[in-house]
């Protein structure tokens, strides 16, 4: 936990293993949903099969950090076992199931409980179409909310003059926490509390994310793959049918975004 | 604790800690008990000043204060009573005696009184299960509560008596060694083991473990002799040795007893370990419940720098230092995970790491760490100072040696028994003077609940596989409120780090309280089955992946309990319409019948 700043952000891979290197060159390949998968060493599960051009659900997973592994909208079964594919490391001869009613299943419920345990109101959000949770709900085909919603008390933070927080829609990936600490070197945000009730907080005596040195042009200001840190003056400036998600599934913009940042 | 002196500032108090933890980032949750030793509680300019002082982010200072239970955000009474608030607790008595003293005191349960004298509230299981009811007094565990006990508390605190001076027969703590075997009965001579270590070098030492077969007594059964190779074989110059003493398991005590009767043997297993591997630094992590014990374990860790145990040069040998510092955490049950003890030692939120890598290649600080259960530890001293083979030929082939059980609940004779791997359920039943049994929960809330034909069954890692944790519960029980009371627990524990233990546990919590309320129907039935199949499939680590487990394993035991709460209607809404009116009741100081919604069935029946 020092101040220092990083200039750029940590290569996303998952701690490596000893020995691995030394096996790098050769092609190796473990199947998806029936199909191979190249994959280099070091790389996750993830990453091989995107570079591969094949969508797995993913939601708190960023290809410029290492992976935090907390929303399991990634999780697959491999070998018989259930594993994160943003923090497992591709094998050999790994038997990776995905797409498949089953662990679609699992995903639409977590889906769900992301859902009830915020505050999330769709049609009045700015971030609409533009939402991966939104986009993720619609591309595993989730009708409803399902379970009982949670209501909680969270508030709005318009202290900024440039940047607004809705605490209501955070859904705890960190990548704000981490883009801002690795990335702008701000430590703007930080998580306190414990289970359901964990919050993000924010690094000044009173709070405020207006008390603090944010800025729009931060990394941290732009990352939010939700409709939690937003940007002021701004609001609603692509009609709707025009936004990302609008004609375009997750699936498909996920996987185009990687080809184009290459 | 200072309750007489003038509080200092925040910004002293701060310093003043700080300093003492030599401005170590890493020493944070340390920093925060003795900040907030000095002013009750962690107001907002402390948490300013602690950053400020450190050079570290403040938001990230009260990220780690807001996870842990003990410590207080808000302000606290200048007596803080938390009643243990596990099952074995509560079959004892423990929610009548909290409600008379909030009566007496007249204060709110989980709230401070009007005059700010005392807050009284619940905590997870204390480890005071064979001796309950009990609650923690400023982290000071007062034993065996009676309503005489609790109206003499009050008295205490209503002369605003230093709980220094309160009568030293309420915090005694006794052992209650039931049953001794191999490791209860095996005297120490400090060192002795670890003469017979040097002697044999550091790859005899490793030779022997082996030879004892002895696995993880925490919980996972990891072979011990493997672990100590790894973190010995991985690259870096430094290494680390942790006593995992977090025993958070709900009806789990008996590292308790070790670490009072027993710390040289904990210690020296830990020199032990260090030798082995080439340790120089290791932490003791003590739960915040068994803080009283930090002074006695002090003082074993002075005599054996006295003796020559620990410090530079230990037994003479050249290359052989070691010394262990006692870390205390703040009340995190999810801080028994090994990954999450380790953020925990470094001054984080106590959040389970991505594994692998594992803690023997990249534990504290990234460097190879043995992560060991206090009971695992100290059965290494016996592997050395007596044989190796003689502690492999006790037990099951792959379950050597004995295992200490924690016993509570409803028998004749609670405390702990040691037995060799093997033991069959009905004759510790029969030992501690347990009839009528219903269940048995072995393995605490996370394990696994046995029903009477169950009770063949052996204690072994092969079969029922447990930390140590045994709770009876005779006939008259309703193991409905058992597992309701374990699924409250999981729900207060659960770190929040992913998704399906974060809401999945909360959300199991509100169909168990519908059902208590009677509110339940046969799709509440399939809700269940929902929810504890995602904490199973997705969850980060072992809390969240067990935490379905005590509802899984008694609604296929006891169906009946689940069934006999159900309405008789296929769908019960959870919306409560009377209980949504609760607040216009409070706001209009109304209580009568006609400020209460009837259900409508309940009219037509
Ligand atoms: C939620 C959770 C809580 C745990 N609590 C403890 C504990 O209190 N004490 C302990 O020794 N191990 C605990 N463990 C197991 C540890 O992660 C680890 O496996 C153990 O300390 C290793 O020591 P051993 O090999 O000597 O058993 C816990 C695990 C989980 C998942
Ligand atoms: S504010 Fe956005 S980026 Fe930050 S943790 Fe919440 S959802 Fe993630
Ligand atoms: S399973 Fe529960 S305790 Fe474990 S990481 Fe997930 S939220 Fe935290
Ligand atoms: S994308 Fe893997 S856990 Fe979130």
């Amino acid at each position: 936990m020092t101040n220092e700043s990083v200039a750029k952000a940590p290569k996303s891979t998952a701690p490596s293993a000893p020995g691995e290197a030394l096996q790098a060159r050769e092609t190796r390949l473990f199947s998806l949903d029936g199909k191979p998968v190249a994959f280099t060493s070091g790389q996750t599960i993830l990453e091989a099969a995107t570079a591969a051009g094949r969508y797995i659900p993913h939601l708190c997973a960023h290809p410029d950090f290492p992976p935090h592994s907390s929303c399991k909208l990634c999780v697959v079964k491999a070998n018989g076992r259930y594993l994160s594919a943003c923090s497992t490391r591709a094998r050999e001869g790994l038997e990776v199931e995905s797409n498949t009613p089953e662990l679609n299943g699992r995903r639409r419920t977590l889906l769900q409980m992301i859902f009830v345990e915020g505050n999330h109101y769709c049609p009045g959000c700015e971030k609409s179409g533009f939402c991966d949770l939104q986009a993720l709900a619609y591309q595993l085909e989730m009708q409803n909310p399902h379970f009982s919603h949670f209501w909680p008390d969270r508030t709005v933070d318009a202290s900024h003059p440039d940047v607004f927080i809705d605490f209501n829609r955070c859904i705890f990936c960190e990548l704000c926490v981490r883009a801002s600490r690795d990335v702008d070197g701000k430590h703007i945000f930080a998580l306190t509390g414990r289970g359901i009730k964990k919050h993000l907080c924010i690094n000044s005596r009173t709070g405020k994310l207006g008390d603090t040195d944010f800025s729009a042009a931060d990394r941290a200001a732009n990352i939010c793959p939700v409709g939690a840190i937003l940007k002021k003056h701004v609001g609603f400036s692509t009609p709707i049918g025009k936004r990302t998600y609008d004609a375009t599934p997750i699936s498909v913009v996920s996987l185009a975004s990687l080809e184009a940042s290459k | 604790m200072h309750e007489k002196e003038r509080a200092p500032t925040p910004e002293q108090a701060a310093r003043h800690a700080i300093t003492r933890y030599h401005h170590d980032p890493s020493c944070l949750v340390q920093i925060l008990h003795d900040v907030q030793d000095a002013l009750g509680w962690l107001p907002p300019p402390a948490l300013t000043a602690i950053a400020e002082t450190l050079g570290i982010s403040r938001a990230h200072v009260e990220g780690v204060a807001g996870f842990y239970s003990f410590f207080h955000l808000e302000p606290v009474g200048q007596y803080r009573i938390f009643f243990s608030d596990n099952i074995t607790d509560r079959m004892l008595g423990a929610p009548k005696l909290m409600a008379m003293m909030c009566r007496i005191l007249n204060v709110e349960p989980g709230h401070r009184s009007a005059d700010g004298a005392v807050t009284v509230g619940t905590t997870s299981c204390t480890g005071m299960c064979d001796q309950g009811p009990a609650l923690l007094v400023n982290g000071f565990p007062v034993t065996r509560l009676t309503q005489e006990r609790i109206r003499e508390i009050c008295n205490l605190i209503a002369a605003r008596a230093p709980v220094k001076e309160w009568p030293k027969e309420f915090f005694l703590v006794e052992n209650n060694i039931q049953r001794s075997d191999q490791l209860l009965k095996f005297r120490l001579d400090p060192g002795s083991a670890l003469k017979a270590a040097v002697a044999k070098g550091r790859d005899g030492l490793l030779a022997e473990i082996h030879q004892s077969n002895l696995r993880g007594r925490g919980g996972a059964g990891f072979t011990t002799a493997t672990k100590w190779e790894a973190a010995k074989k991985a690259p870096g110059p430094e290494r680390f040795v942790v006593c995992n003493a977090d025993e958070g398991e709900p009806g789990t005590f008996k590292d308790r007893v070790l670490l009072t009767s027993y710390a040289d043997h904990v210690i020296e297993g830990m020199t032990l370990c260090a030798y082995a591997i080439g340790a120089q630094r290791g932490f003791i992590y003590l739960r915040y419940e068994y803080r009283y014990l930090v002074p006695h374990l002090e003082a074993v860790l002075r005599q054996r720098r006295t003796l020559g145990l620990l410090g530079k040069n230990i037994l003479r040998q050249a290359d052989f230092d070691f010394d262990v510092e006692i870390r205390l955490g703040a009340g995190a049950y999810v801080c028994g995970e090994e990954t999450a003890l380790i953020e925990s030692l470094e001054g984080k939120r106590g959040t389970p790491r991505i594994r692998p890598p594992f803690p023997v290649t990249c534990g504290y600080m990234g460097k190879p760490t043995v992560v060991n259960n206090v009971e695992t530890l100290a059965k290494t001293c016996l592997v050395l100072a007596e044989s190796a083979d003689e502690f492999a030929a006790t037990g099951t082939p792959q379950s050597s040696g004995t295992k200490l059980l924690s016993i509570s609940g409803d028998c004749a004779r609670p405390g702990i028994y040691e037995y060799p791997f093997g033991i069959g359920i009905a004759q510790i039943l029969e030992d501690c003077g347990a009839s009528n049994v219903q269940a048995v929960q072995v393995g605490g809330a996370s394990g696994t609940c046995l029903a009477p034909y169950e009770f063949h069954r052996r204690i072994a890692f092969e079969n029922v596989s447990t930390a140590g944790s045994f709770m009876i519960f005779g006939i008259n029980r309703d193991m409905f409120e058992v597992a309701r009371n374990f699924v409250h627990f999981f729900a207060h524990e659960s770190c929040g780090f992913c998704t399906p233990c974060r809401v999945g546990t909360s959300l199991l919590k509100n169909l168990m309280d519908k059902m208590h309320n009677n509110k339940g129907a046969n799709y509440d039935l399939s809700e269940i089955e929902r929810l504890t199949d995602i904490l199973k499939t997705s969850s980060h680590c072992g809390l969240g992946l067990s935490a379905g487990n005590p509802v899984i394993t008694t609604m296929s035991k006891f169906t009946d309990v689940y069934v006999k709460r159900l309405q008789p209607f296929e769908f019960e809404p959870e919306f409560d319409l009377d209980k949504a009116l609760a607040r216009a009741r409070q706001i209009t100081h109304r209580d009568d019948t006609e400020a209460h919604f009837q259900d409508e069935r309940e009219i037509l029946s």
